[in-house]
């Protein structure tokens, strides 16, 4: 993670570099004067010293060169500022969660801007469109695309399309008429605005902005579908708004009379054009980072770079042939988004996640701070009541009623129709934003008269859009009583059923003849799965599609999770004195045959357990809460005494290796001879146990039974399973009635052990090989001998509690699923080959678990 | 339910001079080839307890009556609809689903028949082998029984998802509005055809 957050930074420092080291006009009187503004004092002393410096002959041993750093630093310092201000900002959560954080960093902008005009008595600092459309915009939007629910998105995408291309275009047209109709009616005074250039202002005030509306809702955790409709407007309606704002500009520079019906329809042609070929361009890149991914196993460190360049790259290229680019990075990130994180390694997979996510909130910031510094400026402030109000006033309404207009002819054809509530929010969440000021910062001040009236209109929608709806939207989504996401947690058989009923619903589609959504989808799905799978995807990775699968990956990860940190947490002696659980435990499994047993603990065994000895398969409810608890407890205890003595101590270590491209560990060849040779070992001392007939120890935990006793959930089944053991035990059944309990347990276990020899106790091989057991019986090492036993006892079930854990061992079905019709016999075999020698008295270790 | 003209080769539209259709007759139909879950869902048309009637039992041929009930089931929510009704809907949508799972009809998934259900709900992907997905099967389960039954006493055993159980976890799925299918062509009277026989 660590390494991931120090590979963005670095990135973002270079992409913010490149992007001030290319010409920019306005970047280039931004570095000028902030050196003389913010940094006054050290251009003061840096001038001294370059002017020092010239005159020494001899090498200087330190010189000062701020105009050689002068771009890069400032930019560096610049994305530092911004981000210290976020810093800030969320260091108050009691302010954060009621004015949104857009808001604030706009606020915070201000502060900024009022103290450089201070300082400067000008305003040098101000969003450019080129470093807004090319080194901050993409980001955000590539990260928009790539994060994109797909299946939501394509689900709503009629109603998206229709908002988006219709609802723009409405507000559009709306604003400009309107607020040329007022014009004409004498409500704005004096102004040199026409027809058309009220029409390209209303087409770049038109679109919602993306990065406003991620900003804003993010917050309030609005329904699903209601954030993807907002959402997806937000990012549709580009490709129209960048249309419509060339269209007009064209059509501002070609003067009204010369437009003709050839020329609009030039203008709805290159509409489809440019936004399908965006689309396009962003399809054909989102396909090359899929293929690409396939191949890069052998560069690991560096494929996270692909998604990046080539997403960038596919903006650009829609940019340089004149097509929607946000479109274009939006289809690349939602096309390549499965198929490069089935590809990649996971590490590259979380790299990408989270460069991704710091890109966009980096540069979020930044866009907010901006706009709040860009307003703190005396030039572009043309103040016109009229115009700026009625603007205002225009937007909210034509908002509304577009949108409740569009969605009542939607609702006429949609399954769920979006409620009343929800159409109001999707009114209320039509954010202007830094795209509307970009587009109106690009207007020609030679051919729009009235272009600093406009700039600064836009601006005053954008903050009154983004500062006031923005902190109002909480409030309202509140008292409107919105449907807001559920955060479930997912379960299985909802996952399950869901899979079920979607089969259910294509095959009633299917049997009625109906093509609907469910028909379209299980085709697309048929399609995708039989043949973009199987070009863009690694062949390995076409497994782990399934999401049912994923789900249940999923929870055994959880499980195997909680696991250890209950194990890690609870790793101290009081765990073990919890007895009385696994006996409980381990009685019902004794007495209701395997079912329960696997039913409960690990399914693995599914296959041999129902038929057993109860034809009903069913599944216990034994596990309830506490005995689950407890028995996690007391095995996880058990297995780190376990591994902790027994397990070969693997001798991996991290050593440095100086290279850039592997973070392998070392592995020591020796290692695997070292467990052969354990396990040998091991063999051979139980064979001559065995043979010797060394018998089982008698006392081995003796004193445990009465507090087993005691916390006894009931006594009854207590008894039960005593006697049940005593029935299989034959022999050892008229032993005192004080141990048989704990006896049992080792016994019964024993037989696990044996098969897996990589697990049984490794007792120290000096003693082994040297002493024989039946002649070293009290020399042998006595505690390691009672934990070992116990370990050994407890070990080879503790991963099957982890209930979903299942098929993950499914291979490696040794530990724990002997079978039961060999338990007696095998049983009283195995506990004489296994049972270590005696125990001299109680070691002072054993205190552990009395 | 009048959508039949849009895939004229379909069955029913040899209800007409044929007294109904069996199993063959919906096995035959092409689009369902890829389905995992054909036969259950094939199975389902012909259960007599999805026809309203309190009925138990399997039919070996339905007609066109019969072939609307089961349909009925997909019914979208009326927007007018109180919230009674709703959770009428909903609860008939549950029972179908129910009753896919539950082929003997005692009331209970045992899980068996969950397995089964899920092993070929699974076989599709082929990346799944069928002890996999038997375990997914039984961890499914094992979640219901945990948060169904917290506290029963040890002994006890889990028989199987009860419909209340099955209703219970499923809480969290907005199944009224999903679990239906809009059907664009549909007029009057076909609705009311609909509506009568229920």
């Amino acid at each position: 993670m660590l390494r991931c957050g120090y590979a963005l930074f670095w990135l973002l420092g270079s992409v913010l570099l490149i992007c001030v080291v290319s010409p920019v006009k306005g970047e280039a009187v931004v570095t000028r004067e902030g050196s003389h503004l913010k940094l006054s004092e050290s251009s003061h002393s840096n001038e001294s010293q370059h002017g020092h410096s010239f005159n020494i002959t001899g090498i200087p041993i330190v010189s000062f060169k701020w105009h050689h750093v002068e771009t890069p630093y400032l930019v560096a310092f610049w994305v530092l500022v911004s981000f210290l201000g976020k810093l800030v900002i969320e260091a108050n959560h009691h302010v954060t969660s009621v004015i949104p954080e857009s808001a604030l960093l706009i606020c915070f902008g201000f502060i900024l801007g009022g103290m450089i005009w201070a300082a400067d008595k000008v305003q040098t600092f101000r969003l450019t469109p080129t470093v807004f459309f090319f080194y901050l915009l993409p980001q955000v939007i590539l990260d928009a695309g790539y994060h994109m629910p797909n299946k939501l998105f394509f689900t709503n995408l009629g109603g998206i399309l229709v908002h988006a291309v219709i609802g723009t275009c409405w507000n559009a047209a709306s604003l400009g008429l309107s607020l040329w109709g007022c014009q004409m009616g004498g409500a704005m005074g004096d102004l040199d605005i026409g027809l058309l250039q009220y029409l390209l202002f209303g087409s770049l005030m038109a679109a919602v902005d993306p990065v406003a509306v991620i900003a804003v809702f993010e917050q309030v955790h609005v329904n699903d579908v209601l954030f993807i409709m907002v959402f997806g407007e937000s990012l549709l309606n580009d490709g129209v708004t960048v249309v419509l704002f060339n269209v007009f500009d064209a059509f501002v520079s070609l003067g009204g009379p010369k437009i003709d019906a050839a020329e609009i329809i030039k203008g709805i042609v290159s509409f489809f054009v440019v936004a399908f070929g965006g689309s396009l361009v962003g399809l054909v890149f989102g396909l090359l980072i899929s293929l690409l991914t396939r191949c890069t196993k052998n560069i690991q460190i560096i494929e996270p770079g692909f998604i990046f360049v080539l997403g960038y790259l596919s903006y650009l290229t829609a940019e340089m042939l004149s097509l929607s680019a946000i479109l274009s990075i939006v289809f690349c990130g939602m096309c390549c988004q499965k198929y490069i994180n089935a590809n990649m390694d996971e590490n590259s997979v979380q790299t990408v996640r989270y460069s991704m996510k710091a890109f966009a909130n980096g540069s979020e910031t930044i866009i907010f701070v901006f706009l709040g510094i860009s307003a703190i400026d005396k030039v572009i402030w043309v103040w016109n009541t009229g115009f700026i109000l009625l603007t205002l006033l225009f937007v909210l309404v034509y908002r509304f009623i577009g949108v409740f207009f569009l969605t009542w002819i939607l609702n006429r054809y949609r399954l769920v129709p979006l409620e009343f509530v929800d159409q109001v929010i999707m009114s209320y969440g039509g954010l202007r934003g830094a795209v509307a000021y970009g587009l109106a910062v690009m207007l020609d001040e030679n051919k729009i008269k009235e272009k600093n009236l406009m700039v600064c209109t836009t601006l005053i929608v954008v903050y009154f859009t983004v500062i006031l709806q923005g902190i109002t939207m909480k409030p309202l989504v509140m008292w409107l009583k919105v449907k807001r996401a559920a955060v479930t947690e997912v379960s299985l058989l909802e996952k399950l059923t869901n899979k079920m009923f979607n089969h259910t619903l294509v095959a009633i589609e299917d049997i009625s003849g109906q093509i609907g959504h469910n028909y379209m989808r299980s085709k697309w799905k048929y399609f995708e799965e039989n043949w973009m799978s199987w070009i863009l995807m690694k062949p390995s990775a076409r497994k782990k599609q399934d999401q049912v699968f994923d789900v249940f990956h999923q929870l055994n990860l959880k499980d195997a999770m909680e696991y250890v940190t209950e194990g890690e947490r609870r790793g101290s002696l009081e765990f073990v004195r919890n007895e009385n659980s696994i006996i409980d435990f381990k009685k019902k499994s004794e007495s209701e045959s395997f079912d329960i047993n696997n039913a409960n603990m690990s399914n693995d065994h599914g296959a041999m357990s129902t038929t057993s000895r109860d034809p009903i398969p069913s599944v216990s409810l034994e596990m309830h809460e506490q005995i689950m608890k407890a028995v996690r407890e007391a095995e996880a205890i058990n297995a780190h005494h376990l591994l902790d003595q027994h397990l070969y101590k693997s001798r991996k270590q991290h050593r440095h290796r100086f290279s850039r491209s592997h973070f392998d560990i070392n592995r020591d060849e020796k290692e695997v001879q070292e467990i052969f040779q354990r396990t040998m070992r091991n063999r051979l001392k139980s064979f001559t146990s065995a043979k010797m007939g060394v018998k089982p120890p008698k006392t081995i935990v003796k004193h445990t039974q009465k507090e087993q006793q005691q916390k006894m959930p009931n006594g009854k089944s207590m008894d039960k399973a005593k006697t049940s053991y005593s029935g299989d035990e034959g022999s050892e059944g008229d032993s005192a009635s004080g141990y048989d309990q704990s006896y049992m347990r080792a016994t019964y276990r024993a037989g696990a052990g044996i098969e897996n020899p990589a697990f049984m106790p490794d007792l120290d091989p000096m003693d082994l090989l040297q002493i024989p057991p039946w002649l070293g019986e009290s020399e042998l090492d006595s505690s390691m001998v009672a934990l070992s036993h116990r370990a050994q006892v407890d070990l080879p079930r503790t991963p099957s509690n982890l209930r979903r854990l299942a098929p993950l061992r499914i291979s490696t079905r040794s530990t724990d699923s002997f079978t039961l019709e060999n338990i007696p016999d095998t049983q009283q075999m195995d506990s004489d080959q296994l049972q270590p020698p005696p125990p001299p008295p109680r070691p002072p270790r054993d205190d552990g678990y009395v | 339910m009048g959508a039949s003209q849009t895939r004229p080769e379909h069955n029913y539209d040899d209800l007409t001079d044929k007294s109904g259709c069996n199993r063959d007759d919906l096995d035959r139909i092409p689009a369902l080839n890829n389905n995992p879950i054909r036969k259950q869902i094939i199975t389902a048309f012909f259960d007599k307890r999805n026809q309203h009637q309190n009925d138990v039992g399997s039919l070996d041929e339905i007609g066109f009556e019969q072939f609307l009930m089961v349909m009925s089931h997909f019914r979208p929510v009326n927007s007018t609809a109180t919230e009674e009704e709703k959770v009428t809907v909903r609860k008939q949508k549950l029972r179908f689903l129910f009753n896919m799972h539950d082929t003997d009809n005692d009331g209970i998934i045992t899980l068996d028949e969950y397995r089964t259900v899920v092993e070929e709900l699974l076989s599709q992907s082929g990346a799944i082998e069928t002890e996999v997905a038997r375990s997914i099967a039984d961890a499914a389960m094992l979640e219901v029984a945990s948060t169904n039954v917290p506290h029963m006493a040890p002994d006890d055993f889990y028989e199987g998802i009860t419909f209340e159980h099955f209703e219970q976890i499923l809480k969290g799925i907005e199944m009224e509005s999903r679990m239906s299918i809009r059907f664009l062509d549909m007029n009057t009277a076909t609705m009311r055809c609909g509506k009568l026989s229920s």
